[in-house]
């Protein structure tokens, strides 16, 4: 993959981010590393777990402290490696240039001011508006996330929402900076499914007009196939497999990939039995040794190999990387 | 004709759920929350039958109403020959030895402070069934058949992951031997590659014994997969009900049409722009006039305001496909 590529906002070379806490390190991202494009879709898929929110959270400078901690690697957006930042100069960035939403709109939301506050206090904090402006701004963005009567509704509470309103108004509050990179964590995961497509509508409009690179986390691969362009898929803190999502999807190389897509019920298809990938979810304080998928792997279980040397991501194809040694040779 | 309750394991005959809405000083009784408004189905043995409907449609209270634990207003409800709406105190203990429950939340259904084998056992203690050392033996023999270890009989819940919970759970609705599982969103909390398992258990569960399910999900995927008939379900009502292949080869309610359209998947072959919904689901306080759908509805025309459309065979359709809906 070419890191360096000049369409390329926002880098990722080598993450980790470990917690340290009583019970031993949680090692939550392992050696990450991806690139999203200029006005792209990038998706970031996986289990509970699998350390897809810590990445973003790491991305955001967010990582909870004192326990959580970046112990390795480089965030390179705009030239700048984030996790050498300032607090002061982080600031800046986070909330104009990367914004963010979150999977509970109800949680993240302030019950005790109202949304055109909370909108409103953005747009301030970042760019010199007096309050008239911003709230015009404000009452701007609500009237794009699709909110009738907007003049109106910017006077409401969040708890006079509904789960699909109230994640219009995080959007709003993302975007009404345009930001270049918006990181959106399973932002449709709470809601019912007619309301998620909306949502998912808003987003790609939203994207056309201001050109910005999404960073969408799921655990959803019906989502993936038709939101994003490219995607890794993330497995017990690493990332397995990064390729063009039309790819990854007619063709899966890793063996979790492989397995997960085949154990999806889907529409239309009446199959008597669903594959499934047998075991469970490792605990990230008690990952396996080796390749962290070979418990579960039909591979993995004879070689000596696997159960005892971490693969790395290479790449095998052009624009194609796989965590598995088992691929490419 | 025989009397229809005896065809079916479980008959619900117009089965209408409100809940008061109370204000003021008094707690007077200002309105109702109609959260199911007349809803018939039957379920014959070792059948499936899938409810599937959005977050507030009433799939959850059908499920509680008709093991009592909330009060239905009206309708009947036959398990068997009884009706176990006007069940005595007796005979409800009786049908809750037949009908058990699997929850959604892996996590809040079981006691943290009972170990394994006490939460499996437990239903055999509360129907006063114990006889010599069964409790423990019948316990490792489920826990085998869930798929787990009976060495695990004396941890605890929190020692356990999502998926081996729920199998604990399933373990636990299966201690009466009942006729009848009601599955209330028994996947939706569980990771994709640990759902499938889940499903196949249930499969392979039902086969062995004969059990018949009542399978409440909002992932329209997982039903089809898993159930024979589906009743979809708007607004504490059922708007579309038919066969699953039936149903998703030919969707005629436009709610039913939108929801499928609606989910992503993996496979289709064009990004599209597809038949959005508009608006949100109505309050359940302030119902919409007529046919409760038609703020949403592209089809809507002057009658879908003013009147209620029943569920009746529709024009187009198979046997046993049943739409309420006046364009149909």
């Amino acid at each position: 993959m070419n890191m360096s590529n000049n369409g390329t906002i926002l880098s990722v070379k080598n993450l980790s981010t470990h917690f340290f806490t009583e019970e031993g390190v949680i090692k939550a991202v392992q050696d990450v590393s991806f690139s999203i494009k200029k006005g792209r879709t990038f998706a970031l898929v996986g289990e509970s777990g699998c350390g897809k929110s810590v990445t973003a959270l790491s991305i955001m400078r967010l990582v909870p402290a004192p326990q959580g901690k970046i112990v390795g690697g480089e965030i390179f957006f705009e030239g700048r490696n984030l996790p050498a930042l300032s607090e002061n100069k982080m600031r800046q960035i986070r909330g104009k240039k990367i914004a963010m939403i979150f999977q509970e709109p109800q949680t993240s939301l302030n019950p005790v001011y109202t949304v055109g506050n909370q909108i409103a206090e953005v747009i301030r904090l970042h760019q010199k508006k007096s309050c008239k402006e911003a709230w015009a701004d404000t009452v701007e963005m609500l009237r794009k996330v699709g909110i009738a009567d907007p003049a109106r509704r910017a006077h409401e509470y969040p708890h006079q929402m509904s789960g699909g309103m109230q994640q219009r108004i995080m959007i709003a509050m993302a975007v009404s900076c345009k930001p270049a990179l918006l990181i959106a964590d399973e932002p449709t995961t709470a809601l019912d499914v007619t309301i998620q497509t909306q949502i998912l509508d808003l987003l790609d409009d939203l994207q056309k007009q201001n050109g910005m690179s999404i960073l969408l986390i799921t655990h959803d691969l019906g989502i993936v196939a038709e939101r994003a362009e490219n995607v890794a898929v993330m497995y017990a803190s690493r990332i397995v497999e990064v390729a063009e999502t039309p790819r990854l999807l007619a063709e899966p190389l890793h063996p979790y990939t492989q397995g997960l897509l085949k154990s999806l019920p889907r529409l239309g298809f009446s199959e008597k039995r669903l594959q499934t990938i047998s075991g469970n979810v490792p605990e990230p304080l008690h990952f396996p040794t080796g390749c962290k998928f070979h418990p579960r792997c039909p591979r993995g279980k004879i070689d000596k190999q696997c159960q005892t040397i971490e693969p790395v991501l290479r790449e095998v194809q052009p624009g194609r990387c796989v965590a598995c040694r088992h691929i490419g040779y | 004709m025989r009397d229809i309750q005896y065809t079916y394991l479980l008959k619900v005959d117009n089965l209408k759920t409100y809940f008061p809405i109370r204000k003021g000083l008094l707690r007077r009784t200002v309105g109702y929350i109609k959260a199911v408004d007349g809803v018939s189905f039957g379920i014959e043995k070792g059948q499936t039958l899938g409810l599937v409907g959005e977050s507030g449609c009433g799939k959850t209270t059908i499920a509680r109403s008709i093991v009592r634990l909330v009060p239905a207003t009206a309708g009947k409800v036959f398990f068997e020959q009884t009706d176990t709406l006007s069940a005595d105190k007796v005979e409800l203990r009786r049908l809750r030895r037949q009908i058990s429950l699997i929850f959604q939340d892996p996590y809040g259904s079981l006691n943290p402070r009972m170990t394994i084998g006490n939460i499996v056992s437990e239903p055999l203690k509360v129907q006063r069934k114990i006889t010599n050392s069964e409790p423990a033996e019948r316990a490792a023999e489920l826990l085998l058949k869930v798929g787990l270890s009976p060495d695990y009989m004396n941890r605890y819940p929190h020692e356990f992951s999502g998926g081996q919970r729920q199998r604990i759970g399933i373990a636990r609705a299966l201690m009466l031997k009942p006729k009848l599982v009601i599955c209330d969103e028994p996947v939706s909390a569980l990771d994709v590659s640990i759902q499938s398992q889940i499903l196949n258990l249930l499969k392979d569960l039902q086969e062995e014994f004969g059990l018949t399910f009542l399978f409440i999900a909002h992932n329209l995927a997982v039903v089809e997969f898993f159930c024979d008939i589906v009743a979809v379900m708007y607004m504490g009502r059922i708007v579309e009900q038919a066969t699953a292949q039936e149903l998703y080869r030919n969707p005629l309610h436009p709610y039913t049409r939108a929801l499928i359209s609606a989910v992503p998947a993996v496979g289709r072959s064009e990004h599209r722009r597809r038949a959005t919904l508009v608006g949100e689901v109505p309050s359940a306080l302030n119902p919409p006039s007529g046919c409760p759908f038609h703020p949403r509805c592209p089809w809507r025309q002057s009658d879908c305001l003013e009147q209620m459309p029943a569920l009746k065979r529709g024009k187009n359709a198979d046997n046993g496909h049943f739409i309420a809906c006046w364009k149909c």
